[in-house]
């Protein structure tokens, strides 16, 4: 079956979705998310089932890169991180539904919650394109569809006042940064004459390229990127979108946006990295850009006490680490390099799917039973619910980076590039960082279960769904077990 | 499955075990004693002729990819290795037998139980692993649990507080290690974690790092290690943590998991940068005599028992530094014969100080007294603990701290270099040790009677056991230290010529 077909399976998902949720009489819409659960599982199964065309001279193929298992890795981050959003969003249907009541009477008591289990399909599609689009076409339209979608979902919850600032400032940001990336692509045009980014990369490879010219386009473009994958100073709107968007759709732009948006940041760069006139200073660049990123994502993450901050903020932090695998990128003549960032980063946003989502699912099942998201309301969380404060402790200590753990592997292989490609400076930084990562992930720990629960809390054990049991637990085994043998996650790189 | 897995593994799966529910100290108690007869069945079954080799090896490749070093969960010992096997599987059993009944406890028994399963499984693994990256993830793995244990069941107001300082200060030495480990890793080809082959490609002509890689190598490793064996002046987390922790956590991390950072210096650090170890000699001199001299002050000064012990604990490493920076083969030998000596001895000092702290509700010296009387066994077995520490002939520390002191004065000039000076300084140590050590004795033992005082009855069996256990350790290997010198000597012989080249 052809590489494309997942990205059309997925949408017509999507459609079906909507439409059972129009013209069907469910009692119970949650039953809308088991189609889409289901049928992202079929899709996840296929992907070690697609095969590549013979050439790629087709007219669809020239906006789909090729032979590539980066790609398909990227697409399997893409299906799973969306399936996992589903299986929150069943438990945080209660809330949802509460903050978009419908005044109309004789209205089904669930309207509206349709299509909060048909948008996150769409933006999967638009997902799983963005990670094989090797053309500024693709890669722009694709990364639309994505946002587009994005917008809807971080502004859904309409009676809250939170979620709309959210949706706003998502809005605004996000137009902005897309007319940078525009514009740069726009000079990258001008520059080169093509939208292919295998041509782009022999023509900046061209020893009598105007390197102020093309330093311009990479300068725009990186704004853009920086702003989908929260690299500091571009990450002002990372905490705010965060704690207002529904918790799901928190956890979707934290994961599946950020991959994809590493993804197509390792597609544009490339052509850059490889120019030999440009590598150094784009390097430098880079450089700076992880320096900031790793200070302000976890510097600022110290004095959080709302967690959903806090993850916010842990996102801008790990998207320091993964700039950082990005800027020891091996100069082309330099010698070998043996583990290249590609890599890393793939490995690195897979351990980081495992550990974020985690967090995030332990925070919407709790959110029905404890009101807030504060992070004194986990406090003594162990005594009620054994279980979930075990989930969270393991997702604690994957993303502080401790051992036999996914997330040390990652932080392994990222200290382990910089050492290799001597990169020093950031290595001080990212020892800095992931230090002061240590402070405030375990911290949440100790308050689960080091202090006593708030007073006028209730003892009551908190139940949870047989659906997020299994995916807790399949979260957790994967977690230590890729903190092991991380070969289980390299493996499907290739 | 080769003896060494079986006995790595044992505990982490009790620890499995008691977490699903099966009891808690029935399995630990059972799971300890497993590995100690192993470990004992190891020790005779090992062949002490083969200089520096690793023995019961086996390895299961986890991780072979293009480009990065390949990882296997591997696992072998030499006679550094077991003898501090055979540590960590005695102050094991102590310690278990040592923690309190189910019913004693506050809070969940089995998170108890299954924590010290896990620093003890943690320990034993990293002793036992030839792999880099499983030697350090191991000792990562013990660290947890210790941090979880101060906070939970320590004793104290501060005791959370002190749990984060610990969990910082040892977070950023293991990061610091991490960086120099890796650093060693890729300066040497970067083809594999194993830690045999590494120092082997370290020494193999046309390979070798350059010297001020290997300045950069070993300032890591030994900041790093050093942060986790208390050098001064990263000390200052230690005292509070064993003070605050519980009795058979301090038992276990004062005695064997703090040994990690010194056999890492000793197996790691030596062999990988010999040059480095040179260039910073002066550097570690200073540094040990702070942990000697200054730290032996700060101990005189203490007031209460469990902090003394604290400090005194930080202040002995300073001698097993010594017979580190002699680098020569007595002074390597008397290091690690001190590091089980002081694994022995201080665990013995911690268990009666816990139980002193159990039965009186204080270890302040000012309120105990006059105890030799009424408690004539406790008042032995302490007097053995405090004259093993300070080092009295016929205990195993003696053995220890003579050879460390010979072999840092040896050599064929007649000239004080740095570290005679050192030494001389360091010989010292042993008054301040027993000035503090024997006032403790004096204020607790003799001396009148505190009027308010209420005097439990004397130690009962379940208590003696694990005592005796110690106590007899000591004195049988400070009697005849070659019990254990015969696996210490080729093991040391082997590294000294993998280092000569």
């Amino acid at each position: 079956m052809p590489v494309y077909y997942l990205e059309i399976i997925v949408v017509a998902l999507g459609l079906v979705v909507l439409m059972v949720d129009a013209f069907v009489k469910l009692e119970d819409k949650r039953s809308l998310a088991w189609i889409g659960i289901l049928g992202l599982a079929v899709v996840f199964a296929l992907l070690f089932k697609v095969e590549w065309p013979a050439s790629t001279e087709g007219a669809f193929w020239r906006f789909y890169s090729s032979g590539d298992s980066l790609a398909l890795f990227f697409k399997g981050i893409a299906v799973l991180t969306t399936l996992i959003v589903l299986v929150m969003a069943i438990d945080y249907s209660p809330i949802i539904l509460k903050q978009i009541a419908n005044p109309e009477p004789g209205a089904h008591p669930q309207a509206g919650l349709g299509e909060c289990f048909a948008l996150p399909l769409f933006a999967c599609a638009g997902l799983m394109w963005m990670a094989s689009a090797n053309n500024l076409v693709s890669i722009f339209v694709s990364l639309e569809t994505v946002t587009i979608a994005f917008y809807i979902m971080v502004a859904y919850l309409r009676r809250n006042v939170g979620s709309l600032e959210a949706g706003v400032k998502y809005l605004i940001l996000g137009a902005l940064s897309t007319g940078f990336l525009v514009y740069g692509f726009a000079w990258l045009f001008g520059i080169t004459g093509s939208m292919q980014l295998s041509e782009i990369a022999t023509a900046l490879a061209n020893p009598e390229l105007n390197p102020t010219v093309a330093l311009f386009a990479f300068a725009l473009i990186l704004v853009g990127l920086a702003f989908k994958i929260g690299a500091t100073p571009f990450h002002l709107w990372i905490p705010d979108v965060y704690q207002g968007a529904p918790t799901p759709i928190t956890a979707f732009l934290s994961v599946g946006s950020k991959a994809a948006g590493f993804i197509i940041t390792l597609r544009l760069l490339a052509p850059f990295l490889g120019s030999p006139a440009l590598f150094e200073k784009v390097v430098l660049i880079l450089t700076v850009l992880a320096v900031l990123t790793l200070l302000v994502g976890n510097l600022a993450a110290l004095p959080q006490k709302n967690f959903k901050r806090l993850l916010a903020y842990s996102s801008i932090a790990h998207a320091g680490f993964l700039v950082m695998a990005l800027a020891c990128s091996p100069h082309e003549t330099g010698g070998e390099i043996t583990l290249s960032p590609d890599t890393v980063i793939a490995f690195y946003l897979g351990a980081y799917l495992l550990m974020t989502l985690l967090a995030f699912l332990v925070m919407t099942t709790l959110r029905t039973t404890i009101p807030g998201e504060e992070r004194d309301s986990y406090r003594g969380l162990a005594k009620r619910s054994p279980f979930l404060a075990f989930a969270l402790l393991i997702s604690m200590a994957s993303l502080a980076g401790v051992p036999l753990t996914a997330g040390f592997f990652g932080k392994f292989f990222v200290f382990a590039l910089a050492v290799e490609s001597q990169q020093w400076t950031l290595l001080v930084f990212g020892l800095i960082g992931a230090a002061a990562g240590f402070y405030y992930y375990l911290k949440i720990a100790v308050s689960m279960y080091l202090s006593d629960p708030p007073q006028d809390s209730d003892a009551a054990p908190i139940s949870i769904t047989p659906l997020t049991r299994i995916t807790l637990l399949a979260l957790i085994v994967l977690i230590l077990l890729a903190g092991v043998h991380p070969g289980v996650i390299l493996g499907l790189i290739g | 499955m080769s003896t060494i897995e079986i006995i790595v593994l044992l505990p982490l799966l009790a620890a499995l075990a008691v977490g699903l529910g099966s009891p808690a100290r029935l399995t630990a108690l059972g799971a300890s004693v497993g590995v100690l007869l192993l470990s004992l069945g190891t020790a005779l079954r090992f062949s002490p002729d083969l200089e520096g080799a690793y023995q019961f090896t086996s390895s299961r490749t986890l991780l072979e990819i293009a480009g990065f070093p390949r990882l296997s969960l591997a696992f072998g010992l030499d006679g550094m290795s077991l003898v501090l096997l055979l540590l960590s599987a005695i102050v094991l059993v102590a310690a278990v037998l040592v923690a309190p009944k189910e019913k004693a406890i506050k809070g969940s028994p089995r998170f108890y139980y299954l924590s010290l399963l896990l620093i003890a499984g943690g320990a034993i693994g990293a002793f036992c692993s030839t792999d880099l990256f499983f030697f350090y993830a191991f000792h990562e793995l013990a660290l947890i649990p210790t941090f979880l244990m101060i906070g939970f069941f320590g004793n104290g107001e501060n005791r959370v507080r002190t749990a984060w300082t610990i969990t910082l200060f040892l977070g950023i030495g293991s990061l610091i290690l991490l960086i120099g480990l890796l650093l060693a890793v890729f300066a040497t080809g970067t083809t594999t974690f194993d830690i045999p082959s590494l120092i082997a490609l370290a020494k193999t002509p046309g390979n070798a790092m350059s010297e001020g890689t290997q300045s950069w190598v070993f300032l890591l490793l030994l900041i790093g290690f050093g942060v986790l064996v208390s050098l001064f002046p990263f000390h200052s987390w230690a005292a509070p943590a064993y003070a605050e922790a519980p009795t058979p956590v301090a038992m276990l991390h004062a005695g064997v998991l703090k040994k990690f950072g010194l056999y890492g210096l000793i197996r790691l650090a030596l062999p990988l940068a010999p040059a480095g170890a040179e260039k910073w000699l002066n550097l570690l001199l200073l540094l040990l005599i702070g942990n000697i001299l200054y730290i032996g002050l700060v101990t005189i000064a203490q007031k209460k028992l469990d902090r003394m012990l604290g400090y005194s604990s930080v202040m002995h490493m300073g001698y097993i530094f010594l017979g580190i920076a002699a680098g020569n083969h007595i002074g390597l030998s008397g290091a690690v014969l001190l590091m089980f000596a002081h694994g022995i001895s201080i665990a013995l000092l911690f268990a009666l100080c816990g139980w002193i702290r159990e039965q009186f509700g204080t270890v302040d010296f000012n309120k105990l007294g006059g105890l030799a009387k009424s408690l004539p066994e406790l008042g032995l077995l302490f007097g053995f603990g405090v004259f093993a520490s300070l080092g009295l002939p016929g205990f195993a520390n003696f053995a220890g701290e003579i050879a460390i002191f010979f072999g840092a004065f040896a050599g064929e000039s007649e000239a004080m270099t740095w570290i005679r000076w050192a030494t001389v300084g360091a010989l010292w140590g042993v008054v301040i040790s027993a000035v503090y050590l024997l006032r403790a004795y004096r204020h607790i033992f003799f001396g009148p009677l505190p009027k308010k005082l209420a005097v439990p009855a004397d130690l009962t069996w379940s208590m003696r056991i694990p005592l005796l256990l110690l106590a007899a350790t000591l004195l049988a290997v400070g009697f005849a230290p070659e019990l254990l010198n015969q696996y210490i000597r080729p093991a040391i012989n082997g590294l000294l010529l993998v280092s000569a080249g």
